[in-house]
């Protein structure tokens, strides 16, 4: 016989209940009583959806009603492109289901090196690390070349991969006002002048879908001697003459150090990455820890980021639709009277500011159950503590979709009184 | 008026316009528990006593921070630094 440890049979029926005071779940209590008192006043939880089909990147089944897509980071509408998932198919036959290992092991295969390739033309820089989500990609990255007595400035809206980059690292953390260029250059301007620091920006933040005024930060962190890292996710393939993202579209080719992106935006997949033109960038496979101890991407999914990414270096269609159409949403919610977190179409993000959860809620409801499906986003995850109705484009969405869109908003808008009846 | 008083009422100063529930506040004040403050707004007084001091608090310095007389130690030990 061997030893196999508790087994589940063996286990009490009725597990003695732990006193609170010793209960690690405790702390979640408060938690838990906010989502009861929200799904009590008899609204839908929002932050249980399901998609029961998805029909193309602009249309998916929900409860059995056929809903547009207004809340997914779809941007580019690559997901159901042929050619995209020809080569995912054809990955999945030749090379199977999953690696099985670490990129730094077993885990490398020709479509990973593939996918390097593909991100090290697109970009034109001399180096590509791909990991296994964009979440992954920030965390390893700041984490691993920031160290201890260096330092990291961060901006103060940026995303919970940043902050937890940082937070598993050993350097020292200074936050910046959000955008604030006078803000990020007195701050540095404090720190001690010998130590590394590396200043960590976005090029669209995507809670309100503002853009970062990222020359005048960059000339800032470059005049302080600090290294730049900017994250690209909600701008790659629809920024610049090249889709490189918000930093090619202000001309700061060659005065970045490192850009960071996700597949599971534009790209259409999942997986994150790294490009850099630093001559030592290769030091980072050895170093950085979750690039080394996580799975590698499976062959298929690598195989579909590729063809995604060679075919969005000349989507200029796409990325005309995908701006029309963000224009047009804008326009048509500005023009009836809601607050946006955007004066004008900055981004493909559009999102509608509210007063307050109860409102948020029964707006979002409201949208759901006419058929369209948003974000809804709450503090912490968004600024000042405001409840929001995020809307992202989809380069695929219809111009008919888009007008249903801004109709129903109307009156989801009235009905919760968000607008004048 | 001692150094540290003086910061003591300056830290009190910058907390007056996020003090929401009017509370007495003393060294022994806490952050999180009397003044009841949430991450942002952490954030947006943090900024304030670095620019009127023109000092840099750091977020690993701010997680050991949790009391109006802790504040003002660091205030005053990087004041020293300067």
């Amino acid at each position: 016989m061997t030893e196999t440890g508790l087994q589940a049979e063996a286990l009490p029926v009725d597990p003695p209940v732990v006193p609170a005071e010793r209960d690690l779940f405790s702390k979640f209590d408060p938690l838990l009583a906010e989502r009861a008192a929200l799904l009590a006043s008899g609204v839908r939880d929002p932050f249980a959806i399901v998609m029961e089909e998805v029909r193309s990147p602009t249309e998916a089944v929900i409860r059995g009603r056929e809903t547009i897509l207004l809340g997914t980071y779809n941007y580019m509408g690559m997901t159901f492109d042929p050619d995209v998932i020809a080569a995912g198919e054809r990955a999945l036959r030749a090379f199977g289901s999953g690696t099985n290992g670490s990129r730094m092991l077993n885990g490398t295969f020709r479509d990973h090196m593939a996918a390097e390739e593909s991100l090290r033309a697109f970009y034109g820089m001399s180096g590509a690390m791909v990991f296994s989500t964009g979440y992954q990609a920030n965390l390893g990255v700041i984490s691993t070349i920031a160290g201890k007595g260096e330092y990291v400035i961060l901006d103060a809206d940026s995303h919970a991969s940043i902050y937890d980059g940082c937070k598993m690292g050993d350097a020292e953390v200074v936050r910046f006002r959000h955008n604030s260029v006078d803000d990020l250059d007195r701050r540095l301007g404090r720190l001690p002048k010998e130590p590394g620091k590396l200043v960590v920006l976005e090029g669209v933040y995507s809670m309100l879908g503002d853009v970062a005024p990222l020359n005048e930060m960059v000339a800032v962190a470059r005049k302080h001697g600090a290294m730049v890292l900017v994250d690209e996710a909600h701008s790659m393939g629809f920024y610049g003459p090249n889709g490189r993202g918000v930093y090619e579209e202000q001309g700061l080719e060659g005065q970045v150090d490192f850009v960071i992106g996700t597949f599971s935006k534009s790209v259409g997949t999942v997986g994150g990455f790294c490009v850099s033109d630093h001559p030592k960038f290769e030091a980072l496979r050895m170093a950085c820890r979750p690039y080394i101890f996580t799975a590698s991407l499976p062959p298929s999914v690598v195989a579909t980021a590729t063809t995604s990414i060679n075919k969005l270096r000349d989507a200029h269609d796409k990325r005309r639709r995908l701006w029309d159409n963000a224009r047009r949403l804008h326009a048509g919610l500005r023009d009836m009277g809601l607050r946006l977190g955007t004066e004008s179409a900055e981004s493909a993000i559009v999102a509608v500011i509210l007063e307050d959860q109860v409102q948020a809620v029964a707006m979002w409801q409201a949208l759901l159950e006419a058929g369209v499906y948003v974000n809804m986003a709450r503090p912490p995850a968004t600024p000042a503590g405001t409840f929001l109705l995020r809307c992202s484009l989809c380069a695929e969405h219809t111009a008919g979709q888009i007008d249903t869109v801004i109709g129903l908003f109307g009156e989801a808008a009235r009905l919760a009184g968000a607008l004048p009846g | 008026m001692s150094d540290r008083a003086e910061i003591v009422e300056a830290v009190t100063a910058e907390i007056e316009p996020f003090n929401k529930k009017n509370v007495t506040v003393t060294e022994a004040t806490s952050f999180q528990h009397d003044l009841e403050w949430d991450s942002l707004t952490v954030m947006d007084f943090v900024a304030a006593v670095e620019d009127r001091f023109d000092i840099i608090i750091t977020m690993n310095m701010q997680a050991e921070i949790e009391t109006v007389g802790q504040l003002t130690d660091a205030v005053a030990k990087l004041k020293a630094g300067q």
